[in-house]
């Protein structure tokens, strides 16, 4: 079996990624940490977005990272499952919500 | 995942031993063992050694004997313990007391209620005027019509309770605590607020303590209580005075958990990662002595568990307790501590940075 592409010990290696650009890595890192503190959103209502995005861009470092975050800020299962929905009704209403433009491209060329 | 419902000592496992569980702890796999260590970290941050700063709080450990078997248990307690402390032990706790400036005495156990002298004992603690702390897992309450009394016997007596409710949700207290535990612990907090705990005036005070159902370190104990009061008020109408989030210790039956469930090294790196050197003029040890149900001294009830006695030549028994001597030592340190420095810090009192 080849090496997967996804390495779950990567994610504690996030930090590394300043090694071959230090100066915009630093910049990152500290934007980050700065969004994610206290701030008109609670430190829990923001782990839960993030939670959700994670899911729609599918990157299981940060799905890992975020279900740890969303339980050690105070959400329980069922807020965290909620989270997921809301991300896969914005999922699934972007793709439906192109029906309009369908049915108005099909209205056009039709007689 | 194993369901564990009998200790480890009495399944025979080898983390029953403290001394494995102390090896297990210390081959942490790091080449640069100093920024690994506890005691490291304790210099860096000008601590060591670590000296307590007062007597103020005796942790009695009154017997390992339980109704539950909890699978975080740090105690190995369960219903197949039998070491309990003897009444001759608690006289010479309760000298202790009268002879130095412990203003409070915190009962632990086990179960302490299960102990046949836990009643005599708490009437002459009371007698001998100090404040009371009961460690009550709420289920003992419900376990037997001879425990039914209890929330009258705590009210005579002035006793503060601390109950361990792991969270405000079925599925979490009980796949920590065991089937069923969550409703039974519901209805001894009904019975305790019905005599007053835990309700407005009245200045019998319940607090609950929440510990993560995981791998995980606990949220804000701030955040945590608003949820908890919102919560057991509307769906159960229980109230309670405080919450203390408290982090589970990587010792005895929480450490089988990490091993077992493959978390142990994210587990203890994320503790030592998370080490926060303002949690150490808090820590529990510096102002609390605990006590073996056999009457022997520890730093804690955590060294307590791990046979790590109290140090530097000071009396190893409570017959023989001298204060000053007490006051003197030096704290024993080792890698379990990171669980008491993490994030905001964690006792038995809850957060403490």
């Amino acid at each position: 079996m080849g090496k997967p592409y996804y390495i779950e010990e990567d994610l504690f290696k996030f930090g590394s990624i300043t090694e071959f650009q230090p100066e915009l890595g630093k910049k990152f890192f500290s934007y980050y940490n700065a969004v994610f503190e206290e701030g008109a959103l609670t430190e829990r209502e923001k782990a839960l977005i993030a939670l959700a995005v994670s899911h729609t861009v599918q990157c299981p470092y940060c799905i890992d990272a975020y279900t740890t975050a969303s339980l050690e800020k105070g959400a329980d299962e069922e807020q965290m499952m909620e989270a997921i929905h809301v991300a896969a009704a914005i999922r699934g209403g972007a793709s439906l919500v192109h029906g309009v433009q369908m049915m108005n491209k099909v209205k056009e060329i039709s007689m | 995942m194993s369901e564990a419902t009998k200790s480890l000592k009495s399944r025979k496992h080898r983390l029953a031993s403290s001394f494995i569980q102390l090896k297990v702890l210390n081959d942490n796999g790091h080449s640069n063992g100093e920024a690994y260590s506890f005691e490291g970290k304790l210099h860096a941050a000008g601590h060591y050694p670590l000296k307590p700063l007062k007597t103020e709080i005796l942790q009695v450990n009154i017997g390992k004997m339980c109704n539950q078997t909890c699978r975080h248990c740090h105690v190995d307690a369960g219903p197949d313990r039998k070491e309990i402390m003897t009444r001759e032990v608690m006289q010479q706790c309760i000298d202790a007391v009268k002879n130095s400036d412990f203003n409070t005495v915190d009962l632990t156990g086990g179960a302490p209620e299960m102990n046949p002298d836990f009643r005599w004992f708490v009437e002459k603690l009371d007698k001998a005027g100090v404040n009371i702390i009961v460690r009550c897992n709420l289920t003992i309450i419900l376990a037997n019509p001879r425990y039914y009394d209890l929330p009258e016997f705590y009210k005579t007596h002035n006793v503060v309770i601390i109950s361990s409710l792991p969270h405000y949700s079925a599925r979490r207290t009980d796949a920590q605590r065991g089937e069923g535990v969550f409703a039974k612990s519901i209805q001894a907090l009904k019975m305790l607020n019905e005599v007053g705990y835990g309700m407005d005036g009245s200045g019998l005070e319940l607090h609950l303590v929440y510990n993560p159902s995981g791998a995980y370190l606990p949220p804000s104990q701030e955040s945590l209580k608003k949820d908890f009061k919102r919560r057991l008020k509307s769906d159960f109408d229980i109230e309670f005075n405080d919450l203390y989030a408290i982090t589970n210790m990587p010792i005895s039956r929480f450490l089988d958990y990490l091993i077992q469930s493959g978390n142990y090294d994210a587990y203890t790196d994320k503790l030592l990662e998370a080490f926060n050197p303002l949690a150490i003029d808090g820590l529990m040890c510096r102002n609390t002595v605990s006590v073996g149900w056999d009457g022997y001294l520890y730093d804690c009830d955590f060294n307590q568990m791990l046979d790590l006695k109290i140090g530097d030549k000071a009396p190893l028994h409570i017959s023989e307790f001298d204060e000053e001597m007490m006051l003197t030592r030096t704290i024993i340190t080792n890698q379990h501590c990171f669980g008491c420095t993490a994030g905001s810090g964690s006792s038995c009192g809850g957060e403490i940075a």
